[in-house]
């Protein structure tokens, strides 16, 4: 697809205000996230992967809401910057493979035993070793801000219903334990308060060995809290399945993953290539049936499920788009995209690699505006019945 | 509905049982209030009802329970999903998903119910419960209140028979409190739902109650019965007993159709001069009073007595007093507060003026100018999220302030070492096991010690009076709600420190615990401590406080002696002043001390 006809698309149908019943699939943000990082691993031209930065970030200021977890894409920015920086200091100080002839400056070498000949910390720094760090750390960096990306704008709870639903219950447990992180870390912020309280400091290593016990304690409270309430409203209830299904479905299970064991192994090991291929094809249409007989245990439904629409159609094959592009890219100008460093080059801008990433902005245009942006402001207030407040009487 | 046969429940092999012997049947369709101290066994009633007890918690259970028919020996907690609903103390640990939408779906999913008819339910439900606004919101960002329908209206959704509660509304400031009764009464008669509700706030609930259980004895009978002989009751019913009504006023309503006689007996009577405990200066804050002021000699009993502020109460025209405090209180307060004839010399010891406290772009406080003197105590109120913990917290250095400036014993709290801050001021949070890391009883008493630097042995001289008959090798954690918070309390007072703060000391506390409290308290403010308490427990404050500080938005709006203040907002006045109103009583303990 092309960008002229999207433009058009956007400009003749624009982007509805999101609400549940339009939501984008979760699923559809991480195609397109994914497509953007596997273009990213495609390429080391910083601009590129600086293009590609500004289409992610582009995207998540259009289309990210005000929830939790869409505020943890400044944390994926932060943690790549990290990453560029923790590249370039290793580059410094244990040197690098890359031959060089721009020495920067030399650091104090460090004198190493016999045995760790192949180890060299401090020494010379060329430019080139430096160039190749920040461009590898750069790619890396863009990478991370990429899942970020479908971090902030994919709920990773909406993900869940997607999955089978014999699969459904493991997948609840996923999210309820991942919910224990920043639960854990408002227990650490309360009892650093309650040690002040006590005049107690509240830095170093006892302080932090007497609030780790409370603080697992409260963790392991809560999560039998959790666990007694989804129980009560009946997690894991079962429908009743004749024995001789629940036999089938152990038997397919259990007899599909040893052949898919066999089945590998009869594909590495040098003998076995004439019955590898059809057993481990054998095994996988055997759990995957014992997986959708295990499915009938089940007796889940979905509320509300989101739908695979146009949209999301769009979203996923801009990301997907770009990833082709700029894999065909690496065919028609590799010497564009892998800027040389050995000898040191300036990088410059291919034509139409940064166009094919520009592609990647179109969930921006088709993806439903979340309520919170609509606002002027987010409403943070609680609307508590006015009741509460003592009335001036008229 | 529901039945209990005999049923005992013992937790551990050989120890005294927590609940036995108890028979019961509850109607279907009643709202039915179980009652009783501290430590009968009403949260593992209620867990029995939804199988929960024994099935997740452990323990052997005796005899037989059944719900619409089926015995929970023979049905887990999941089973019995589709004809119980249950909501925990803590609506936070119940939620499952993160947005309210899903929340309300999540049991019906579980129950494996048809799209179709699980959308209608929700919609349903987000219209009875008023959470319509709020469908699509991380339940992350919403009030306590709201957290609470929430969780109500999850367990909703299946259409459970059964609706059972654990204490709802003790988190809850009595306006939000009255939208989740409001909530459940629409669910008896509309519905059809029977509810079971524990709750120690009875002067909330009472009234809405079709049957009320008494534990320890498991007796079940109408409200006013139970209630003439229950250990546990709300003020109404104390004064309707100690005035000999019968039959007992559950609600302030009736009570106050009985009450004209009462009145009359205590008519002319001066609710101030039998006040327990004589208010160091009482002229502060009272700025509703708009006769001249003879700041020495100005008891409560003059400011109290001025009667035109208080008379229209209720019937349009209310509270004069209550508008002129709010609108340009604060500059007279301040005007006040330096009279040169202060009664108590003492310099103030919390200071604060023109505070602002920003976090991030929300303002949790805004211009607060507040003066607490030695021996005052305080009630901050308002709704959940007012800011009175924030104020709190500024108050022992937690948060510095963005604007302004908040001395507390002459020194700024925020750059204050916290071990010399203990000797100023001591804060109880809200939950108070966060202060306790100890083992055992004693060991927490000996690092309190150290902590404070007190003579050994102060920390547990304080617990044995606080808390007579406490062992040494007690664990914490297995103290009841009222004992840990009269441990928390003796750990921060083994510094003695003058200013004592306490964040909603009475959430899960029966009477007795909390007239304990309230014992404790007024002697520590005898002495000359200073206390202010963060609460929403209008009889609490209206037993103690000599002043309440009401804030809201982060904003004081009202700032005056406590029989002032109460009696002119309705929201926040105690049952025995609605009911006596236009007369400034506050508590029964003053009406019994009148006759």
């Amino acid at each position: 697809m092309s960008p002229a006809r999207n433009r058009r698309n956007s400009s003749r149908f624009s982007a509805p205000v999101a609400n549940r019943s339009n939501a984008l699939h979760a699923g559809a943000w991480w195609l397109w996230a994914l497509g953007l990082a596997v273009a990213a691993s495609r390429t080391t031209n910083p601009l590129l992967l600086g293009l590609l930065v500004g289409v992610a970030g582009y995207v998540v200021a259009a289309r990210r809401t005000d929830a939790p977890w869409a505020r943890s894409y400044g944390a994926f920015v932060k943690l790549g910057l990290f990453v560029v920086f923790l590249r370039v200091v290793f580059s410094l100080l244990l040197g690098s493979p890359i031959p060089g002839t721009h020495v920067l400056f030399t650091l104090p070498e460090a004198p190493l035993p016999e045995w760790a000949q192949g180890v060299r910390i401090g020494g010379r720094v060329t430019a080139e070793q430096l160039v190749f760090a920040l461009y590898d750390g750069a790619k890396l960096a863009t990478l991370l801000i990429c899942v970020g990306a479908a971090n902030a704008l994919a709920n990773p709870a909406r993900l869940l219903k997607s999955l089978p639903g014999a699969l459904y219950e493991a997948g609840v447990a996923v999210v309820v334990a991942m919910t224990f992180a920043p639960n854990m870390v408002a227990d650490v912020v309360r009892l650093r308060t309650a040690r002040r309280l006590r005049g107690r400091p509240t830095g170093g290593v006892r302080a932090v060995l007497q609030i780790g016990l409370p603080v697992l304690e409260g963790a392991l409270e809560r999560s039998i809290a959790v666990a007694a309430s989804m129980d009560a409203r009946g997690y894991g209830r079962t429908a009743q399945v004749p024995a001789s299904v629940r036999r089938t479905t152990n038997a397919l299970t259990l007899g599909g993953l040893l052949g898919v064991c066999a089945g590998s192994y009869g594909l590495l090991a040098a003998e076995g290539a004439g019955y590898g291929l059809p057993l481990l094809a054998a095994g996988l249409l055997a759990a995957m049936a014992g997986l959708r007989l295990g499915g009938l245990r089940t007796v889940r439904t979905r509320y509300r499920p989101d739908h695979w629409g146009v949209r999301a159609w769009l979203v996923a094959g801009s990301g997907i788009a770009v990833a082709v592009l700029m894999i065909w890219a690496n065919a028609y100008a590799p010497e564009a995209l892998h800027p040389g460093i050995v000898p040191l080059e300036a990088p410059e801008l291919p034509l139409w690699p940064a166009v094919s990433i520009l592609v990647g902005l179109v969930p921006a245009f088709v993806a439903p505006v979340p309520q919170e942006s609509v606002r002027q402001e987010p409403v943070r207030q609680e609307p508590v019945p006015q009741e509460s407040v003592p009335k001036e009487s008229s | 509905m529901i039945r209990f046969e005999n049923v005992s429940v013992r937790y551990e092999e050989g120890a005294e049982p927590t609940l036995r012997d108890v028979n019961l049947t509850v109607p279907e369709g009643e709202l039915v209030l179980l009652v009783g101290p501290s430590g009968v066994g009403k949260s593992t009633l209620l867990g029995a009802v939804s199988g929960l007890v024994p099935h997740f918690t452990g323990g052997t259970l005796t005899g037989r329970v059944t719900v619409d028919g089926r015995d929970t020996r023979t049905h887990p907690p999941r089973e019995l999903a589709d004809v119980v609903g249950t909501v925990g103390q803590d609506p936070s640990a119940h939620f499952v998903t993160d947005t309210v939408e899903d929340e309300l779906a999540y049991g019906m999913e579980s129950l494996g119910l048809a799209p179709a008819v699980m959308r209608r339910r929700v919609e349903e439900t987000l219209d009875l419960l008023g959470l319509a606004e709020l469908r699509d919101r991380p339940i992350a960002t919403l009030s306590g209140g709201q957290r609470q329908r929430v969780a109500i209206g999850s367990v909703l959704t299946p259409h459970p028979k059964v609706l059972v509660l654990d204490e709802p509304t003790s988190a809850l400031d009595p306006s939000a409190a009255e939208d989740v009764l409001a909530v459940l009464q629409r669910l008896v008669h509309d519905l059809g739902t029977t509810v079971l509700l524990a709750e120690h706030r009875l002067e909330r609930v009472v009234q809405y109650a079709d049957q009320v259980i008494l534990l320890p004895d498991g007796v079940m009978g109408p409200p006013a019965e139970i209630m003439a002989v229950s250990p546990v009751h709300p003020p109404v019913v104390a004064l309707g007993r100690l005035a000999g009504w019968d039959p007992l006023p559950l609600t302030v309503r009736d009570a106050r159709r009985r009450a004209d006689e009462l009145k009359g007996r205590l008519e002319g009577r001066d609710p101030a001069g039998l006040l327990p405990h004589p208010a160091p200066s009482r002229n502060r804050g009272s700025a509703s009073d708009p006769g001249p002021q003879t700041p020495d000699g100005l008891d409560l009993g003059t400011s109290i007595s001025a009667p035109p502020a208080f008379e229209a109460r209720g019937s349009g025209g209310s509270a004069p007093g209550f508008g002129k405090a709010r609108g340009g209180g604060i500059s007279l307060f301040r005007r006040r507060r330096t009279h040169p004839t202060d009664p108590a010399p003492a310099s103030p010891l919390v200071l604060a003026e023109g505070l602002g406290v920003r976090r991030g772009r929300v303002e949790a406080l805004r211009r607060i100018d507040l003066q607490v003197v030695p021996g005052e105590t305080v009630a901050l109120m308002g709704r959940n999220g007012a800011g009175k913990s924030t104020f709190l917290s500024t108050l022992v250095g937690m948060i510095p302030p963005t604007s302004g400036t908040v001395r507390v014993a002459g020194r700024t709290p925020h750059t204050t070492t916290p071990r010399e801050l203990i000797r100023q001021v001591g804060l109880v949070p809200q939950e108070p096991r966060d202060l306790l890391y100890a083992d055992t009883v004693a060991a927490e008493c000996a690092a309190a010690d150290a902590d404070a630097g007190a003579a050994p042995g102060t920390c547990r001289a304080l617990v044995s009076e606080l808390l007579p008959g406490v062992a040494d090798d007690t664990h914490p954690r297995d103290l009841s709600e009222g004992q840990r918070l009269a441990l928390a309390l003796a750990v921060v007072l083994t510094g003695r420190p003058p200013l004592l703060l306490l964040d909603e000391p009475t959430r899960g506390l029966d009477y007795a615990a909390k007239a304990r409290l309230v014992t404790h308290l007024r002697a520590l403010a005898a002495e000359g401590h200073a206390i202010v308490l963060a609460t929403h427990d209008v009889e609490l404050a209206a037993e103690l406080a000599h002043r309440v500080v009401i804030i809201a938005d982060g904003e004081v709006v009202a700032d005056g002696p406590t029989a002032e203040v109460v009696v002119s907002s309705p929201a926040f006045s105690p049952q025995v002043a609605k009911i006596l109103a236009p007369q400034h009583w506050l508590t029964v303990e003053q009406v019994e001390a009148a006759l």
